[in-house]
């Protein structure tokens, strides 16, 4: 049995003290609320900034599924952040489909795309697969580029879409519309990698990333469960890109190079490697630190993120989580002592 | 027929700026058993450090050594301060630090030196030496360079002590340590070497494709391709299959219509993939069998 993953040191914290576990749907509704009520009186700005890291959380989070719960690495989640992207600016400028079709549409297409690379990819490990992932994440903006379907592409100009009104003529500009869309996109998306985590098939995923050989003499399909993990990664990724296409309302080549690709892959590592919540943590980092970087010198950005990581390996390798569960630890026995007082007063 | 022999020479040309990349990627592959996705970043670094000295009125010959050295020591102080601390570390945590360091000099070439492409001089000249505009004497001077690289670490990694305890510290580290190698100073020297021959490859591709931060990006993934089909485990295979990829490159160019040309990036990562699912070891590699 493996114990050490961030998420099992978390529940083993949570469940230490009971007294937290009441809290818990109480703090989740106040977090909720307060959420839901913020874009009303914030700039349009923030909210748009806000939306693009829920989005990023989206992206982040299939990262994470397939390399936090499947072992697997990618470089080139990028790729599946364009090609999500793609397909709905081609759907909303070609195909005048309505906004909110196109994302299903969008994941179907890279659940397709990731389970098709997956297919090969899966016979190779470790550095292996960062390799071809890193080759098509190189490789992406020169197939954007394609002339031949240029017509439909846009070629290296792109495609500018509309942002979409709120509907029903609810009294809310585009931005908030666009914020709560999201937010009830992230919510979808998250309940079901919480499912998917827990569920018989999430079992063997991780068990794929434990022990492959003991995974394969319990009788799990390897290849077909590691592509399908490729595959529903992509999935994510690819509806994230599709958000990303409609709220900043242009999809070019040139934004989806390999830098995208290495933004998604600091995310994931700062929010912490196979623990679902970690994903918001990435990408409030990736969202909001490069802003304060680019605030002290230009093109710092990339150097802070270099020496975040760097940090994050030597110092706390579950990102995030980890830090959580040392703050939780630290506290742990002022719970219990808050519990005792309690317990006494009854 | 005089067309394929024109694009196969001029894929010849390109295909050394790949061999060299192959080769500084199979230097450290050999060393540590990863691919080093900061390698092309490192290459770049060492070339601005080239063209800085030159600025400050070195003359080439001794800019392109003194680079060299200062590649060799940066490579080793890399491995001793980042690499050696978490030796046992998972892969994972290997690709986020080749990550860290990639972002970390690209973003410092760029702080430094700015992201405006800047000429590098070419120590051959630049007249064509066979035919017209087919084999530049850069060209020829690039393979030649190539050429001598391989054979000195072909007589480094045969003949000389420093060069077999490498290998055997690669190949079976605890054997190695039990006959007295200092096997984490040979994954140093590995690193130092790698950086070196990078230096080296960044300083004979920049004439080529002009110096700036981003410039290595591309070649790193053909150096890839290159070493990876020609095989991991082996520099002749790196060099053969980085002249193959620039051989192959070109022909699809000139043969096959819209991909060839447009798609080239979309051939490496073909090439790649392929060669790792057919035939993983590569044209000159060792197999490599582990136990399942």
């Amino acid at each position: 049995m493996k114990t050490d993953t961030p998420k099992d040191l978390l529940d083993a914290t949570a469940a230490r003290s009971a007294s937290s576990r009441n809290l818990k749907p109480l703090i989740g509704m106040v977090v909720l609320v307060a959420i839901v009520a913020a874009p009303l009186f914030m700039k349009n700005f923030l909210i748009f900034q806000l939306t693009l890291a829920m989005i990023w959380a989206i992206a982040i989070l299939g990262l994470n599924l397939l390399t936090g719960f499947n072992g697997q690495f990618s470089l080139g989640h990028g790729a599946f952040y364009a090609v999500g992207a793609y397909t709905t600016a081609i759907l909303m400028e070609h195909g005048g489909v309505s906004y909110y079709w196109t994302i299903p549409a969008a994941g179907i297409v890279c659940f397709i795309a990731g389970f098709l690379f997956g297919l090969p990819a899966l016979r190779l490990e470790g550095t292996y697969l960062a390799l071809a992932t890193f080759a098509l994440a190189v490789a992406m903006p020169q197939i954007l580029k394609f002339s031949p379907y240029e017509h439909w592409t846009g070629g290296v100009q792109g495609i500018v879409i509309l942002k979409p009104d709120a509907p029903f003529g609810i009294p809310i500009n585009q931005d908030q519309w666009l914020f709560y869309f999201t937010l009830f996109i992230l919510i979808l998306m998250f309940a079901f990698a919480y499912n998917l985590v827990g569920s018989r098939t999430g079992s063997a995923i991780k068990a794929i990333r434990d022990n492959p050989t003991a995974a394969k003499a319990m009788g799990i399909n390897l290849s077909l469960y590691k592509s399908l993990t490729f595959g529903v990664s992509a999935l994510y990724t690819g509806v994230a890109g599709a958000l990303s296409a409609i709220v900043v309302q242009f999809v070019a080549p040139d934004s989806f190079t390999f830098a995208l690709s290495v933004i998604l892959f600091v995310g994931l590592v700062i929010g912490g490697v196979g623990w679902i919540p970690g994903a918001f943590f990435g990408a409030l980092f990736i969202m909001f630190v490069p802003h304060l970087a680019e605030g002290i010198s230009k093109g710092l950005a990339g150097a802070v993120f270099g020496f975040m990581l760097i940090a994050v390996i030597f110092l706390m390798p579950s990102g995030a989580a980890g830090l959580l569960k040392f703050v939780l630890d630290r506290l742990t026995p002022v719970r219990r002592w808050i519990g005792s007082q309690s317990r006494r007063r009854q | 027929m005089d067309l394929f022999i024109h694009q196969v020479l001029a894929g010849l040309a390109t295909g050394a700026i790949y061999a060299c990349m192959a080769l500084a990627v199979v230097m450290i592959y050999q060393a540590i058993d990863h691919f080093n996705f900061a390698q092309g970043e490192m290459a770049m670094f060492s070339t601005f450090i080239a063209w800085q000295l030159m600025e400050w009125g070195f003359p080439y010959w001794a800019a392109f050594f003194l680079t060299i050295a200062i590649s060799f020591a940066a490579g080793v102080a890399i491995e001793r301060s980042i690499f050696r601390p978490l030796h046992n570390a998972p892969v994972m945590s290997h690709v986020v630090l080749f990550i860290a360091i990639f972002v970390i000099i690209n973003s410092f070439a760029g702080f430094i030196w700015d992201f405006n492409i800047k000429s590098f001089p070419t120590p051959f000249g630049t007249r064509p030496v066979l035919g017209q505009g087919l084999l530049s004497a850069h060209d020829a001077g690039m393979i030649a360079v190539v050429l001598i690289l391989l054979l000195l670490l072909f007589v480094f990694f045969r003949y000389t002590r420093v060069g077999l305890s490498m290998r055997a510290a690669a190949a079976n580290p605890e054997s190695a340590q039990l006959v007295g190698v200092r096997v984490s100073w040979m994954l140093a020297l590995g690193w130092g070497m790698a950086a070196a021959v990078g230096a080296v490859a960044g300083m004979m591709i920049a004439p080529v494709v002009f110096l700036e931060p981003n410039m290595m990006l591309s070649i790193l993934l053909y150096g890839f391709a290159g070493a990876v089909v020609g095989g991991l485990t082996s520099p002749l295979g790196a060099v053969i299959g980085g002249f193959s990829v620039g051989v192959i490159e070109n022909l699809a160019g000139t043969f096959i219509p819209y991909i060839g040309r447009e798609m080239k990036l979309s051939i490496a990562l073909a090439l790649i993939v392929a060669v790792l699912m057919v035939k993983p070891s590569g044209l000159l590699g060792r197999k490599i069998v582990s136990r399942v």
